[in-house]
């Protein structure tokens, strides 16, 4: 299977995206389920971490498999949109 | 990226899988030998004899550690499992680190005797290899280690939809066929263990997630030792009294946790304070009993041998982890299971080493000019030798060390595992330095002479060799070297084939000599 190599400032964007956007994503999604998650807290911290892993590889999956560097910032975006917005309301309102 | 998604993802796959191979291959290597550590150390404490008795070698330990180490911080007492001979004791005196206990860890044989066993860090030191890796912090090696772990799951994700048809490559294996049968070497030893594969690096993660992954605790935590405290129960650590009084024997407490645990054996005795009045004993359950690794711990007064309240019992997400840890280290696995789990570890192995090899086999043929291929290409071959062969020869060293160094030498342990670098290190530079037809054969046929040096060098040196221990029925030791010549084989086996191989074919002129690198 041959296929042109990227240009270098996609790769370097798609790169990008998937290392610190993933790693950035999957530590929003963890943090708003040990605030969010209804059991234990300990539990609900434990659950966070072991699902992080799986929201990061998806991320960096996702970063070079949507057709444009652009996109995958878009994707990153609304990815990461939810735990983000968890995040902020359980700080504003003192939840958990 | 223009193109379809597989193209797309056979990049990530590609680019994901080789920038990490390397150490990839050193973390499936080392962590399939961990499934027989146990058995390696005591390969490699050949001083070691008898049978295994838990009760007699921790009280053996606990008469030690009161003649040597009264007024310590902690002892610890690694019990024997049904795997290993002897317990293993050390100590922590006030603000050592973790780490220095090993100056001063000793073995008790299952008669109640201190054994003067020769110094080695044994299985251990390629368990720890696995995700510490060596000569530099702990801590930098488990997040370069969780780095490749993270690529490597990029890289089975991508590599499974990169496929067309996983199904007919799981019977497809066509020999002698250059790029081609790297290629379908490489489909064979991933996609016939893919699930393994695809448990073992998510699992692997978990391990470490508290390292790689505490966000979740900051978000819900004021401090981490809040967390800390959460998890353990409000039994902390003891305050020194420092009021003297005698332990209680270490039997009846073994006793009481063996009934708690409904007949399972204990597997880790840790005194806190010891010779204090306030001194605890912390006893956790073996790890063979149950697939969850983060064993029971129930508490005793020392002093009166009492069972402290239990510690609180943690809900699904706890044990889910604590089974998903199990999964990963495998030691509750019994003799077969066992087995299986190397063998899996070792298609992990043929996975990653065949995958090295194919970046290479299929940009061959595209080369501008294959007498004179470029800097990129160059390396990785030279990375390849000097890895796939070089470190598996380390490992023969080390074993080899472990033989041949004189007993009583100072740094005895450390240098046993120096020599695995220097070891490894020594291959890899003579692979740089021959062309590399010649380096893959020989470096490989120096692996193999290596493998059958250890049985060789064990007779010689001991009188535990492979027909003594064939003779007395002594399991391990018959199966440690018989793997050595299995070893041996293999690589005997591969040196063969490379040196068999018939030159490259003549490479196809190029439209656009672009280098993919």
């Amino acid at each position: 299977m041959r296929f042109a190599f990227p240009a270098p400032l996609s790769l370097l964007s798609r790169v990008f995206v998937a290392l610190v956007g993933g790693y950035a994503t999957a530590a929003a999604y963890a943090a708003a389920m040990a605030r969010w998650l209804p059991m234990d807290r300990t539990d609900a911290v434990t659950t966070g971490m072991i699902a992080s892993f799986a929201i990061y590889a998806a991320i960096a999956v996702m970063a070079f498999a949507v057709r444009s560097a652009a996109r995958a910032w878009i994707w990153l975006g609304v990815c990461g949109l939810p735990p983000a917005l968890a995040l902020y309301l359980s700080m504003r309102g003192g939840a958990a | 990226m223009k193109g379809s998604l597989r193209q797309s993802m056979a990049f990530l796959h590609t680019w994901a899988g080789l920038l990490f191979g390397w150490l990839l291959l050193l973390v499936f290597v080392t962590g399939t030998t961990a499934y027989f550590q146990d058995e390696i150390t005591r390969w490699m404490q050949p001083e070691i004899t008898g049978e295994r008795d838990l009760t007699a070698s921790a009280q053996g330990a606990v008469d030690y550690l009161q003649r040597h180490a009264q007024g310590a911080e902690a002892w610890s007492i690694q019990l024997p499992d049904a795997r290993s001979v002897a317990a293993m004791g050390y100590w922590k005196e006030k603000g050592e680190t973790f780490l220095q206990w090993r100056d001063h860890a000793f073995m008790v044989n299952g008669r109640g005797e201190v054994v003067d066993a020769r110094d080695t860090t044994g299985g251990w030191l390629l368990y720890r290899l696995h995700f510490d890796l060596h000569y530099i912090p702990v801590q930098w090696g488990r997040w370069i280690v969780g780095v490749a772990a993270m690529f490597m799951l990029v890289a089975i994700v991508s590599g499974v939809i990169t496929h067309k048809k996983i199904f007919a490559d799981f019977f497809t294996l066509r020999l002698g066929k250059g790029q081609r049968s790297w290629l379908d070497a490489h489909n064979l030893g991933a996609v016939l263990a893919l699930p393994f594969h695809l448990m073992i690096t998510y699992t692997g993660l978990v391990t470490l997630q508290r390292v790689y992954m505490p966000w979740g605790i900051t978000a819900a935590y004021a401090q981490t030792s809040d967390y800390q405290r959460a998890l353990a129960g409000p039994d902390g650590l003891p305050t020194r009294s420092g009021r003297v009084a005698p332990m209680a024997p270490i039997a009846g407490m073994l006793a009481q946790a063996r009934q708690r645990w409904q007949g399972a054996d204990p597997g880790f005795v840790a005194v806190l304070l010891p010779g204090d009045a306030n001194a605890v004993v912390r006893i956790t359950r073996g790890t063979a009993v149950s697939m969850a690794t983060r064993g029971e711990t129930v508490s005793f007064d020392a002093t009166t041998g009492r069972m402290r309240s239990p510690p609180p019992t943690h809900g699904a997400a706890a044990l889910t982890e604590s089974v998903m840890v199990g999964l990963h280290a495998g030691r509750y696995a019994p003799l077969a299971l066992r087995w299986l789990y190397v063998a899996c570890g070792l298609l992990g192995c043929a996975m990653v080493a065949t995958g090295l090899v194919l970046w290479t086999a299929k940009r061959r043929l595209q080369l501008p000019d294959p007498n004179r291929p470029h800097v990129g290409f160059r390396l990785v071959e030279r990375l390849n030798v000097a890895t796939i062969a070089g470190l598996p020869f380390g490992i023969a060293t080390y074993f080899l060390a472990n033989r041949l160094l004189a007993t009583g030498i100072p740094h005895r342990a450390a240098w046993e595992a120096n020599a695995l670098f220097i070891g490894w290190g020594v291959l890899a530079l003579y692979a740089l330095l021959r062309p590399v037809r010649r380096a893959w054969v020989e470096a490989m046929a120096a692996a193999a002479l290596a493998y059958l040096a250890v049985p060789a060098v064990n007779a010689l040196t001991t009188s535990r060799g492979l027909w003594p221990s064939l003779r007395q029925g002594d399991g391990v030791f018959v199966a440690f070297d018989m793997s050595m010549l299995a070893t041996a084989a293999g690589f005997a086996f591969a040196a063969w084939r490379a040196w068999r191989r018939p030159p490259g074919p003549t490479p196809r002129p190029r439209q656009t000599p672009k280098a993919l690198a």
